[in-house]
């Protein structure tokens, strides 16, 4: 029973992902409002954008504790995510500003339907890696 | 009123600040709550009970009684007939046969005719390639195997009694069908008379009949001249005697007979629910007695007097309580029923020298045609473009008043004329749904009403349409939300007859199209006022091209035409590296210029001044217009800072809103905005094409900066190198602007002046809506899906358009999100919200009406073809760019084989040689072909990256007609006008009409003269040995080679040959919102590829023919 560096990469990471949960909570309440026209799409993407790179550093910094943390199974669960992030934000529609959403193309049905399947998955996998964290985290600490 | 608040606005709850309650509440339309819901569900098990109109009845005894009774009335006519004329018996024969051939689905009409003939699936087959021949026989090509078919519809009514036992395990006598037969037997009888085509008893025996006999098998011979082999699939089979045929039926095996049979059953229950009664066969029938080969627009002509009176409640009759006034208009509909077989035994006398003459199976392919369910095998089929234009499919609800107050077709159009009952359908049927829309268009009798209050549904706020329920003279029921509402006391004033009482009298109640002054509440903010702002590129190369003089000298003749009343304003920016505005300021003797050269940190010179009042400046302004083409001759900039200037009209006109017209003559290098060079020569003829994308999102953002302010910016290139339109154009994408283009202008080019003038000259007098929304509802369990067009989609169904045009098209992928198996019909409404340029705020309203069915073969063959083909142009240009044009090229290929997989498996028609297609589709594969080959998803060809784009731009935002002819041009032979058919104009005038022809140069004659209408522009060539006749008379030249390489219209001469062409032409342009140009060439002329490139249908290096393109179908369809 002992603080190391994993038990510490675990804790960073819970206190993260507690972050990412609100994200992508308030991710999906914000399409939902564009779905059921309570907001304009220029609005809802002003207030969108800049919230997706910090979502995705967020997330890159504590998967950079565990490499270092020498955490493999923890990166491999992360892994598939990384990878989606990176190719959606290098697929992106051409913009200035940092961000994703374009108001002219987010009121397309599919697009609309995909981004807020897209809010709801991401929210269900940071509230289980919640709880696969806190689990870490704890075994680090006892098994050290 | 700024942009957040304009934008802010669905924030609010329903309803709550007043002038949302225009077009931008409806966040709960598609939940009324399930109280209000409830009752009509439980009304479900009533409805058969209700009386609608035949076709949309559920199979009731009742029904199934008039039925027969219906046939033994005619079967005892017939045989009540005197005999003396034998011609009698080739009359009924056909008459009945049709008959029951139509009262089946036509999914087994090939089977009921195998079991008919005895001869299993070869036979089948060949039934649809006779109707196929029979089509082509119709359509002049003179092919026929009449004798052959006529011949095996002839052997049942031989041997008619003697099958019957055999086939159905029926006795014999229930021909005669009992009074109140049982139910089992009461759904075969109809197929009963099938095999007992005619005076059964009588027939075999009766000498009389062989005369028509023989008529019949002489036909072969005399057709046999005229019979082309390659369209007869079965030459083969040879014509059986009816002797030598019934062993051959004898022999079958059970099974195979069977089959058929309860087939044949399963679709007689549905049949009913799907057609009409006999009694409205027989007025189709007699319709088709009076016009061989009518088409499918006669279903609507023959009403009968039931039918007439309005039922309403046939729409939504699940939904609606039982009204006790719709029980007399069914026993009326039992009283017509039973007089109308007199009528037609009266009515088949008199047709009688008809039926002598032609065989059976035209009369079944002109019933295949008035069910517009005939098909055709496409490789048999060359000649598949119909001689006049396209026609386009009718919307039948069954109920001819609800069916005439339909919105019209050229404002708003589904890809199908029939909903399919649930996705799973609809995805069965391979066919995209979704509608298009012309909202603004220029329209001649609009109704426009002025009231205090617009009858509005409170929930879903649907406007008040023909299609809603009236439960009593208080109530309303929403046709799209199914609330009730109440209806406000002035309703019931009708302002016609200035009378009180029925509100079904009321416009708004009586047409689909129509428009309302709004009150108050509608406003945002007061009307805005017209305000126009000009900005002129000044470069280097647009002085070159030459296009200010053009502008400057069109403005000037118009400047009185622009719409607008005492408020309008205008002003100009002209724009090289710096930006130059002009002010008129009171006192000035002449417009006084000021140049700003910061065009990093644009900012106005003045606060005012720059938009002046045009009635009282008119001086100034005329003035500009005659200095500015000469004014910058000398500048030799290069550089366009078009960011700049549009960045300084935003801020010349955010107070206001308005309308921002650019001319753009060259690729705007500097400033905000600016561009580089990104199309590669060489690659233009490569099939990966790039850069379809724009290279930044200035111009898109800008775009929505204006459109938060009611700025729309339209734009008119007049380039001679490349523009970037694909980047430019964001800014009227998304502006809800419009875009002309005119590549490598140069105004000295007569053809381009010309052309650059009359668009100029439409633009600026045409009609315009400023501060537009549109919202489109649609019944529940429809959602909209995808836009195509130049707006900004503000909400889920809401479009702000900051200017509407009457030029501008709309297209709407719809899905099917709940299944619709509820209701009889779904409804589409389109409400737009403008400021006219008097000032005036009005909604214009349409809405259209759709049946909805269960289906699959009706679904297919409700298809529009030319609006699925602008359907898919508009995905395929999103397609295209977001992936990429090759993907979009196969999708369109995938759409083809999709749908003709599906068709074939709703068919079920196994292994045939050809490539068949229903009729409404029968054009689909050439559109596409053709569609291949357009400037827009074009491979191979060299193609220059703007007209590419614009291409693509035009597809998205074209009304439909016009989007047609673009992509499949109209070709009419000119050199013969004398001959051809007339039609009469507005002016009672004789117009000659011509045949529309193929794009082939297999139709082109070197002794002719052909006219191509491509929309905007018209091309008559020439052939080298057309009359001299013809030179002399229509074209005023003395010989062929006279004819000028620049001859762009057409003289009046003073003899009736120039004049028909005259007319002709006015006749085409007639249907144009402006005159297209013209252009006379030789076949020799340099720029005949104009024309020769547009043959679509041949072969080109790069690309398929239209044959070999079927060919490839045919291998892929499965």
């Amino acid at each position: 029973m002992a603080f190391n560096f994993p038990a510490f990469s675990y804790i960073i990471a819970l206190i993260v992902d507690a972050f990412l949960i609100f994200f992508s909570l308030f991710h999906v309440i914000a399409f939902d409002e564009l779905k059921t026209d309570y907001k304009n799409p220029i609005d809802q993407c002003n207030s969108l954008n800049p919230l997706v790179l910090p979502e995705y550093v967020l997330h890159l910094i504590f998967n950079i504790l565990f490499v270092a943390a020498g955490e493999w199974v923890s990166i491999l669960i992360n892994i598939p995510l990384i990878a989606y992030h990176i190719n959606r934000y290098r697929t992106r529609p051409v913009m200035s500003g940092p961000g994703l959403y374009d108001p002219t193309s987010i009121m397309n049905a599919d697009t609309l339907t995909r981004c807020q399947r897209e809010g709801w998955i991401k929210l269900a996998f940071y509230l289980l890696s919640f709880f696969y964290y806190l689990y870490g985290m704890i075994y680090s600490l006892i098994s050290s | 009123m700024s942009q957040s608040n304009m934008m802010n606005q669905n924030n609010m709850p329903n309803g709550m600040p007043p002038h949302m309650n225009g077009i931008d509440s409806s966040h709960s339309s598609r939940d009324s709550s399930p109280t209000v819901r409830y009752p009509y569900m439980t009304q479900g098990p009533m409805a058969p009970h209700r009386p609608i109109p035949a076709n949309q009845l559920p199979p009731t005894s009742k029904t199934i009684n008039q039925l027969s009774q219906n046939y033994s009335n005619l079967q005892i006519n017939n045989q009540l007939t005197p005999r003396t004329s034998p011609k009698m018996f080739s009359t009924s024969t056909p008459n009945e046969q049709v008959k029951d051939n139509q009262s089946q689905p036509a999914i087994d009409r090939n089977k009921s005719q195998q079991s008919q003939g005895g001869v299993l699936s070869p036979i089948g087959f060949n039934h649809s390639a006779t109707s196929h021949f029979s089509n082509v026989a119709l359509n002049g090509n003179s092919v026929s195997n009449l004798g052959q078919t006529s011949q095996r519809f002839n052997v049942p009514s031989n041997f008619g009694g003697t099958q019957l036992p055999h086939q159905n395990s029926l006795p014999s006598n229930a021909v005669a069908p009992p009074p109140r037969p049982p139910l089992q037997q009461t759904l075969s009888q109809p197929r009963l008379m099938a095999y007992n085509n005619g005076p059964v008893p009588t027939s075999t025996s009766s000498p009389q009949h062989a005369v028509p006999q023989n008529h019949m098998t002489q036909r072969p011979l005399m057709n046999q001249p005229n019979r082309m082999p390659n369209f007869n699939l079965q030459p083969s089979v040879p014509v059986q005697s009816p002797a030598t045929r019934m062993p051959t039926q004898m022999r079958m095996p059970n099974s195979m007979q069977q089959y058929p049979n309860m087939h044949q059953q399963q679709h007689h229950q549905q049949q009913q629910q799907r057609y009409p009664t006999p009694q409205q066969y027989t007025n189709q029938l007699q319709a088709s007695d009076q016009l061989p080969n009518v088409t499918s627009n006669s279903v609507h002509q023959n009403s009968t007097p039931a039918q007439d009176i309005p039922i309403r409640a046939n729409l939504h009759s699940n939904r609606y309580p039982t009204q006790p006034q719709y029980n007399q208009s069914h026993q009326q509909q039992q009283y017509t029923q039973q007089t109308i077989p007199l009528q037609q035994q009266q009515q088949q006398k008199l047709q009688q020298n008809f039926y002598q003459q032609s065989s059976q199976n035209v009369v079944q392919s002109g019933f295949n045609k008035l069910w517009g369910v005939e098909n055709f095998d496409l490789l048999q089929t060359p000649n598949i473009l119909p001689k006049t234009k396209v026609e386009v499919p009718r919307i039948t609800l069954g109920n001819e008043l609800l069916d005439h107050a339909n919105c019209k077709p050229d404002i708003f159009r589904c890809t199908m004329t029939k909903i399919p009952e649930n996705n799973s359908l609809l995805q069965k049927s391979r066919l995209p749904l979704g509608v298009l829309i012309h909202p603004f268009k220029d329209l001649n009798h609009l109704p426009v009403i002025q009231c205090n209050t617009i009858v509005r549904c409170r929930s879903c706020r649907t406007y008040i349409n023909p299609y809603v329920y009236f439960i009593d003279s208080k109530k309303w029921k929403c046709n799209l939300c199914y609330r009730i509402n109440e209806l406000p006391e002035e309703f019931q004033y009708d302002p016609v007859t200035k009378t009180y009482g029925d509100p079904s009298r009321r416009p708004e109640v009586k047409t689909s199209t129509i428009e309302y002054i709004a009150p108050s509440e509608y406003m945002l903010r007061p009307p805005q006022a017209a305000i126009y702002l000009f900005l002129l590129d000044i470069s280097r190369a647009a002085i070159e091209s030459g296009y200010l003089h053009t502008v400057c000298s069109v403005l000037q003749s118009e400047l009185n035409n622009l719409p607008g009343d005492t408020r309008t304003q205008v002003g100009f920016i002209a724009y090289d590296t710096a930006l130059h505005f002009f002010s008129f300021a009171d006192g000035l003797s002449q417009p006084h210029e000021m140049t700003v050269l910061d065009i990093d940190d644009v900012f106005l010179p003045c606060p005012d001044n720059l938009l002046v009042n045009l009635q009282d400046c008119m001086e100034l302004v005329t003035d500009l217009l005659a200095q500015l083409p000469n004014r910058y001759n000398n500048s030799f900039e290069t550089g366009s800072a078009l960011g700049a200037a549009l960045q300084a009209s935003y801020k010349m006109m955010a107070s206001t809103g308005g309308r921002v017209t650019v001319f753009q003559a060259t690729l705007p290098t500097i400033g905000p905005g600016a561009l580089i060079s990104r199309e590669d020569p060489s690659q233009r003829a490569g099939s990966d094409v790039q850069h379809l994308n724009p290279a930044n999102d200035f111009y898109k953002r800008l775009a929505l900066e204006c459109s938060g302010q009611q700025i729309a910016v339209d734009i008119f290139f007049a380039n001679s190198q490349y523009v970037d339109i694909a980047t430019i154009s964001g800014i009227c994408k998304f502006s809800g602007g419009c875009m002309y283009h005119f590549p490598l202008f140069k105004a000295s080019r007569q053809s381009q002046n010309e052309s650059f003038e009359k668009c100029l000259r439409r633009y600026l007098t045409r009609k315009i809506g400023f501060e537009a929304v549109m919202r489109i509802r649609c019944s529940r369990g429809l959602t909209i899906h995808t836009f195509h067009g130049n707006f900004f989609v503000r909400s889920t169904d809401l479009l702000s358009l900051p200017n509407i045009n009457p030029d501008a098209g709309f297209g709407m992928q719809v899905s099917i999100e709940e299944s619709l198996s509820d209701v009889k019909s779904i409804c589409f409404q389109a409400a737009l919200l403008y400021t006219s340029s008097k000032g005036e705020r009005r909604i214009r309203v349409h809405t259209m009406c759709l049946p909805v069915v269960n289906n699959l073969t009706e679904i297919i063959n409700s298809a529009d073809q030319q609006c699925i083909i602008g359907l898919l142009s508009k995905m395929a240009v999103d397609r295209s760019v977001q992936s990429n044009l090759s993907d979009a090229r196969e999708a369109f290929i995938n759409v083809a084989i999709d749908i003709l997989t599906s068709y074939k498996a709703s068919q079920n028609m196994g292994a045939t040689s050809g490539l068949m297609v229903p009729n409404c589709l029968r054009l689909l594969p050439l559109y596409i072909s053709a569609l291949l080959k357009s400037i827009a998803f074009r491979s191979g060809v060299s193609t220059r990256l703007d007209d590419r784009v614009k291409a693509m731009c035009d597809m998205k935002t074209s009304p439909l007609p016009n989007l047609i002819q673009q992509i499949y041009p109209d070709l009419y032979p000119v050199h013969n006008l004398h001959d051809q058919n007339v039609i009469e104009n507005e002016d009672k005038e004789l117009v000659p009409m011509p045949p529309i022809l193929q794009l082939s140069a297999r139709n082109i004659d070197s002794n002719g003269a052909y006219l191509m209408d491509m929309g905007t522009h018209m091309v008559i060539i020439v052939c080298s040995a057309v009359s001299s006749m013809f030179l002399n008379h229509v074209l005023g030249v003395s010989d062929y080679n006279s004819i000028s390489d620049e001859m762009y219209e057409l003289p009046s001469l003073d003899n009736e040959h120039n004049q028909r062409l005259h007319l002709l032409i006015n006749y085409l342009n007639d249907e144009k919102p402006m005159n297209a140009t013209l252009q006379i060439m030789r076949d020799s002329s340099p720029n005949r590829n104009m024309f020769f490139e547009k043959l679509l249908e041949d072969r080109i290096e790069t690309a398929l023919s239209y044959h070999e393109f079927l060919q490839h179908l045919k291998t892929q369809v499965k």
